[in-house]
């Protein structure tokens, strides 16, 4: 297969960037989208050039390391799969692909499809976790959780923080990112003392970092590699309004789900 | 984190390779992606209280040894390229195992020897290189460009059966070849254990079979993992509830349906038992150097078993290293030491010229062609069965390869930003020193002992015949300088409670 490339090079965030045209051969169908890349880097470096420079790491879809838009979407075409899980048989022989990064104020640009994604680490940081001390936890079957509330602390904790769903909102929120993670620690009871503070924590985080408000557009649940359901957004804003209407915070603009969020000021 | 639980409500568990009882607790196909996070939100929670600063995108690139203790590190920023020293009273490594020397494996394409190489290079030993893990349940590689291999959860093999077909190159699919010509070559000749027998077991079994000219898929080098049995006993909803991530993993690499034809899998490596040498406190032949998880030796012997390397993970840094490193610190008496230490100005000169030189380089080669090289010939010489002549073979290649590498390597753009060709020349770099030492180790260790399989030394019927009297202990190297071999020794291994037996899963 050939496929023809425009991928998107910047050597840093301070210079301006452009989109320079590749073509690759010797694409076979079983092959994945960035053992392409490998193959046109290798070419690339061969030829006197600098490399195209992209994250991935397991390159099995479950380190959230890999993540760009081709034409236009975060992981490209096929639902439910990271970059590093498409195959070229998810393409036509010929096609012609635009590569671009994530595009997001929170994201900076590091190097051509690479961003700096440490906004992440900084909403985890503010209330993503437990406050029981780690090596201290009571033996786990003390505490029986229902099968059902498992499952779906389970399905909520498969995110694995890429920022496809921050890409792909026009607000360039991260809501289904923090949603998700309040919704695997909410259902669970280790995760029931924080749950009014968590929320409003890792919000007010999101919103000094310059990621956006939601306004219910869903872009986020359409390319999200994990299958992480919008519905958690609701759930997120009933935990937000529940800790503000129990007094955990003075509410100053409308609720925090709403597109308006990111212009009110700070709690 | 969110293990699986009974409809009781108590904690679900599974079995593994190895053993005979359901006794693993499991997040669906991806528990160790699950406690990884797990960790990094506890982590994320110190760095909220101030206790804990993280620096990310570094990587360690020597250590700093101040009369004779391990007094802090080198490191160079990847975004920025800059190279600066970290000063300290001791130095935890938990820089993980060194599969990806095969280039091939299962293990993340960041995750190098580097870190425990450069240690080494500063004096701590390196115990048992040639214990490398080739796991069975890998999808097989589909051709020359393939980047890395997948790991299909051992799960599988708990419902899963493995055959090939009784007559050699029968092309029929799977669905058509009739029960009585299918060999279930595990179940016949591990009857107790059957499908769960050891993964050095089960991957030299698959490699035999395949060598035999058995294999299925394309290439030949493929057995079936075949779920029909189970998906018939126990209904489709309950075996996608308990593989369903690995289906649609397995379905989008491979574009086939394992619920509707049976998987294709091979070996491939997967874990490196051998490591730093370390005592029962973790440290190593550094004093202040402390090493935890899979960097060290430790735990595994010649091979290890399902889910041992997360019990490692938990033992090393919840229980040993709190107690170990307050220990060292309170009963030891260290000279403060600053960066301005001139140790700290000489390593980091040292890594500055080995960057230099690397960026410097522009000839033929790309690194990953020498990556794929080595890779090879490991997984030839010093993969799954080992033999004198071949890994006498790979030591007179791999020195000749690694003065290619210096002389042909091409390694664009520039130190002082985001690099990844340079970031991986110097991972190369490292495998093509570290990969030498793992043929000595495998040509010395002159018997067969867990994932070590030389075939001068087995059983009538193929197993690993084990030398006692001679090889019961751990082989610690030394480095000697940059031109001399590293120097072998050994530490006996003394069983008290247990004596060791020949295993046998039949």
């Amino acid at each position: 297969m050939k496929m023809i490339l425009h991928v998107w090079r910047q050597r840093a965030a301070t210079e301006p960037g452009a989109f320079v045209r590749y073509e690759v051969g010797g694409g076979l169908p079983d092959m994945s989208f960035l053992e392409l890349l490998d193959v046109l880097n290798e070419r690339i470096a061969r030829e006197g050039g600098e490399p195209i420079a992209f994250e991935s790491d397991c390159r099995e879809g479950i380190c959230g390391a890999c993540g760009f838009m081709i034409n236009g979407v975060a992981h490209g075409p096929r639902a439910r799969t990271t970059v590093c899980q498409l195959h070229l048989r998810s393409f036509r022989d010929g096609d012609e692909l635009w590569l671009e990064p994530w595009r997001a104020q929170a994201f900076p640009i590091v190097r051509d499809l690479v961003v700096d994604r440490k906004a992440f680490d900084r909403i985890i940081a503010a209330g993503g976790y437990i406050t029981a001390p780690t090596g201290s936890a009571p033996e786990a079957n003390a505490t029986r959780i229902a099968k059902r509330d498992a499952d779906a602390a389970m399905d909520a904790a498969a995110c694995i923080g890429c920022g496809a769903c921050v890409a792909a909102c026009p607000n360039a929120s991260a809501s289904l990112f923090m949603a998700a993670k309040i919704a695997h620690l909410g259902h669970l009871p280790q995760g029931q003392p924080e749950r009014a503070s968590r929320a409003l924590h890792m919000i007010a985080e999101a919103d000094r970092e310059g990621f956006g408000g939601c306004s219910n557009a869903g872009a986020c649940e359409a390319v999200c590699p994990k299958g992480i359901r919008a519905s958690s957004i609701a759930r997120m804003n009933r935990d937000y309004l529940g800790a503000v209407l129990a007094g955990q915070v003075e509410l100053r603009g409308p609720c925090p789900g709403s597109s308006s969020r990111a212009d009110r000021s700070r709690p | 984190m969110p293990f699986a639980r009974e409809y009781g409500g108590s904690l679900a568990n599974r079995s593994f390779g190895g053993s005979q009882v359901a006794r693993t607790f499991y997040a669906r196909g991806q528990t160790g992606q699950q406690l990884l996070l797990g960790a990094y939100q506890a982590l994320q929670r110190q760095v909220a209280l101030g206790r804990c600063r993280v620096l990310v995108r570094r990587e360690m690139l020597d250590l700093v040894v101040i009369d004779g203790a391990a007094r802090g590190i080198v490191v160079r920023d990847l975004e920025s390229g800059a190279i600066t020293g970290h000063a300290a009273h001791a130095v935890l490594l938990a820089t993980g195992g060194y599969a990806n020397v095969f280039n091939l494996s299962t293990n993340a394409k960041g995750s190098n020897a580097t870190a425990i190489w450069r240690a080494h290079r500063r004096g701590a030993g390196f115990a048992n290189p040639c214990f490398t893990q080739i796991h069975p349940t890998c999808i097989p590689a589909s051709g020359e460009h393939q980047a890395k291999l997948t790991l299909m959860s051992e799960s599988l093999r708990n419902d899963g059966r493995v055959w090939v077909p009784h007559v050699r190159g029968d092309t029929r699919p799977a669905a058509q070849i009739p029960e009585d010509e299918r060999d279930y070559f595990l179940e016949r000749r591990y009857p107790s254990y059957g499908n769960l027998v050891p993964r050095d077991v089960a991957s030299r079994a698959a490699k035999a079979i395949c060598d035999a000219g058995s294999g299925v898929g394309p290439g030949g080098y493929g057995v079936y993992l075949d779920l029909a049995e189970a998906i018939g006993r126990m209904g489709r909803a309950t075996i996608d509830e308990r593989y369903g991530n690995l289906f649609e993993m397995y379905q989008s690499i491979t574009d086939e349906d394992p619920r509707a034809v049976p998987m294709r899998i091979y070996p491939a490596p997967h874990y490196t038992m051998g490591g730093l040498w370390v005592d029962y406190a973790l440290m190593s032949t550094i004093p202040g150097l402390f090493v935890l998880g899979e960097a060290n030796f430790s735990d595994h012997g010649a091979n290890r078993l399902g889910a041992s390397a997360l019990m490692q993970g938990l033992a090393d840094g919840y229980f040993i290293a709190p107690l170990a490193v307050g220990d060292y610190l309170a009963s030891s008496n260290l000279a403060a030491v600053g960066l301005g230490h001139p140790a700290f100005a000489e390593a980091a000169a040292g890594v500055a010229r080995r960057v230099e030189t690397l960026v410097s380089s522009r000839r033929g080669r790309t690194v990953e062609s020498f990556h794929r090289e080595l890779g090879k010939l490991l997984w030839d010489e010093c993969g799954m069965s080992r033999s004198a002549a071949g890994l006498r073979a790979a030591l007179a290649q791999i020195p000749v390869l690694r003065a290619a590498f210096w002389r042909e390597v091409i390694v664009p753009g520039r130190g002082n930003e985001l690099n990844q060709a340079l970031e991986r020349a110097g991972r190369v770099a490292d495998f093509l020193e570290l990969g030498e030492l793992m043929c000595r180790d495998a040509l010395e260790r002159d018997e067969s002992c867990g994932s070590h399989f030389r075939v001068e030394h087995q059983t009538p019927d193929g197993e690993a015949k084990r030398d006692d009297t001679r090889f019961a202990h751990v082989a610690v190297w030394k480095h000697a300088g940059p031109d001399a071999p590293a120097r072998r020794h050994v530490e006996p291994l003394a069983f008290t409670a247990v004596a060791p037996s020949a295993r046998s899963y039949q």
